[in-house]
């Protein structure tokens, strides 16, 4: 049998670290997109739209990840859609991410008082521009913590993509585990990069949140 | 006065001069939340360079008056025309066009946060009337100097007292050369001693001849300023007239009571 050292674990982890990178890239950037024009149709057409972006959220919200991963991978397959499991882990993650953003988005905008939207609208602004100018920019400071603090779970929930046989640091780590008969020493350093990887994301929110606070935009 | 060369000098020649054009006119306006009915048939005619103060117990319906005249609040019944063309709250051209013709002070402000002060009066200039960058600063710039803040232009809402934000609220509005002001309770949030300044503001507008609808409660800024007066109770206007026959001649019980109630008596 071959003999790991503790150079030949780390360094596999690592080329791995680089698709859970990836993967919560694609979530986060993918999920953002979807997110915001979730939030826009919401905030700008009718009771109907907001109602379905509702259900859209519940479904999302309400279902475990590992379940979407499944019914992404396994799910379209059987629809005849042949995906990999970057594919099927990349939708999923993107839905997900999306589901709860646009939620947490919401929150913020209306935390905006309803006197600003008041304001810009006597002051002739049309919808888009209470939007643009008054209320998102104040809804965003507001939203910043939140969400890079999501951001956080989206490192930790690429985890899950392991069970589709994607192989991210997760999957990696049971697969070094096994061959190398250290599980212990194997899912520490796993730990570990996770921690190092969403730390500075955590400092970065604070930073952030404390950076805008009082600032014009 | 800088920054409305025009419009003020022609509105006082028109106030001035009659027969005067109304620049508001409601008809038969109704509005109700549910089943509950607040306005029941409202008329009235706001003439250019009038100054009209609505008052009355709190539910009476005149800050739902007020927010009817630019369109933050929808009427079910009954008609509103500002200088000639009808609001439509369907249409968003319309009501954008409207809005440009009114403009509206509130109890709590509402300054832009995010913004300077310079900044918050700049915005709806330069986006719904397309006002060059430039044009737009001097603008906000002659605003603000009227409104007695030409230092705070690059300060931030938070930096300034109640005070001096409703000031700057009223060189914001002014800045999109409305022909009619509403002011809905603008003191109401104020410290005491910082009624008097805001107040100062809008009586020297009133001598400019602006058209103001305001909701007050300051009995004795609305005797001294409005040229008319209306009492509104349960949705209706109960009693109108100059300030010297609502204040001093009260006819119906209701404003009678009204008065007295404010430790106002009508002899005073």
């Amino acid at each position: 049998m071959v003999e790991f050292t503790l150079w030949d674990i780390v360094r596999n982890l690592l080329m791995a670290l680089r698709w859970t990178v990836a993967l919560s890239l694609i979530a986060f950037l993918g999920g953002g997109a979807v997110g915001a024009l979730l939030l826009c149709l919401r905030l700008g057409l009718g009771r109907a739209t907001a109602r379905a972006i509702g259900l859209y959220v519940q479904v999302f919200q309400g279902t475990p990840l590992l379940m979407q991963l499944f019914l992404a991978y396994f799910g379209l397959a059987l629809l005849g859609i042949e995906v990999s499991a970057w594919t099927a882990a990349s939708v999923a993650l993107t839905l997900y991410t999306s589901a709860y953003l646009v939620e947490i988005w919401r929150g913020c905008v209306e935390a905006v008082p309803k006197g600003q939207w008041e304001a810009a609208r006597s002051l002739a602004m049309s919808f888009g521009e209470q939007l643009r100018h008054v209320v998102l920019p104040q809804a965003m400071r507001l939203a910043i913590a939140p969400t890079v603090g999501f951001l956080v779970q989206v490192i930790k929930g690429t985890a899950l993509a392991s069970v589709i046989g994607f192989a991210e640091l997760t999957k990696t780590g049971s697969m070094i585990a096994n061959a190398s008969f250290k599980p212990f020493l194997v899912f520490g350093c796993v730990a570990l990069m996770y921690f190092v990887l969403c730390f500075p994301v955590s400092l970065l929110a604070h930073y952030l949140e404390r950076k805008s606070h009082g600032r014009p935009a | 006065m800088a920054a409305q060369p025009d419009t003020l000098p022609a509105t006082v020649a028109s106030a001035a001069t009659a027969p005067r054009v109304p620049v508001v006119r409601i008809t038969a306006l109704r509005k109700s939340y549910g089943d509950h009915e607040v306005l029941k048939g409202i008329d009235l005619d706001v003439l250019r360079g009038e100054v009209i103060a609505l008052i009355g117990r709190s539910g009476s319906g005149k800050s739902t008056l007020l927010r009817c005249i630019n369109g933050l609040e929808r009427f079910q019944d009954g008609s509103l025309t500002v200088a000639g063309k009808p609001l439509l709250h369907d249409s968003a051209m319309a009501m954008r066009a409207l809005r440009q013709q009114v403009g509206m002070i509130f109890q709590s402000f509402n300054l832009f946060p995010h913004l300077t002060v310079g900044r918050n009066v700049m915005l709806a200039p330069t986006l719904v009337k397309r006002r060059g960058e430039r044009e737009a600063m001097e603008q906000a710039r002659a605003l603000l100097a009227r409104v007695g803040l030409a230092d705070k232009f690059d300060a931030l809402p938070e930096q300034l007292s109640g005070g001096q934000q409703q000031r700057v609220a009223i060189a914001r509005a002014l800045a999109m050369e409305p022909q009619v002001l509403l002011c809905d309770e603008i003191t109401s949030a104020l410290d005491p001693e910082l009624v008097g300044e805001v107040l100062r503001v809008v009586e020297s507008l009133a001598q400019d001849g602006m058209t103001l609808v305001m909701v007050t409660h300051e009995m004795h800024f609305a005797r001294k300023v409005a040229d008319r007066v209306l009492f509104m109770h349960q949705g209706r206007v109960h009693e109108a007239g100059t300030p010297a026959e609502i204040f001093a001649a009260p006819r119906t019980p209701e404003l009678q009571q009204f008065l007295v109630n404010l430790a106002l008596p009508p002899t005073a």
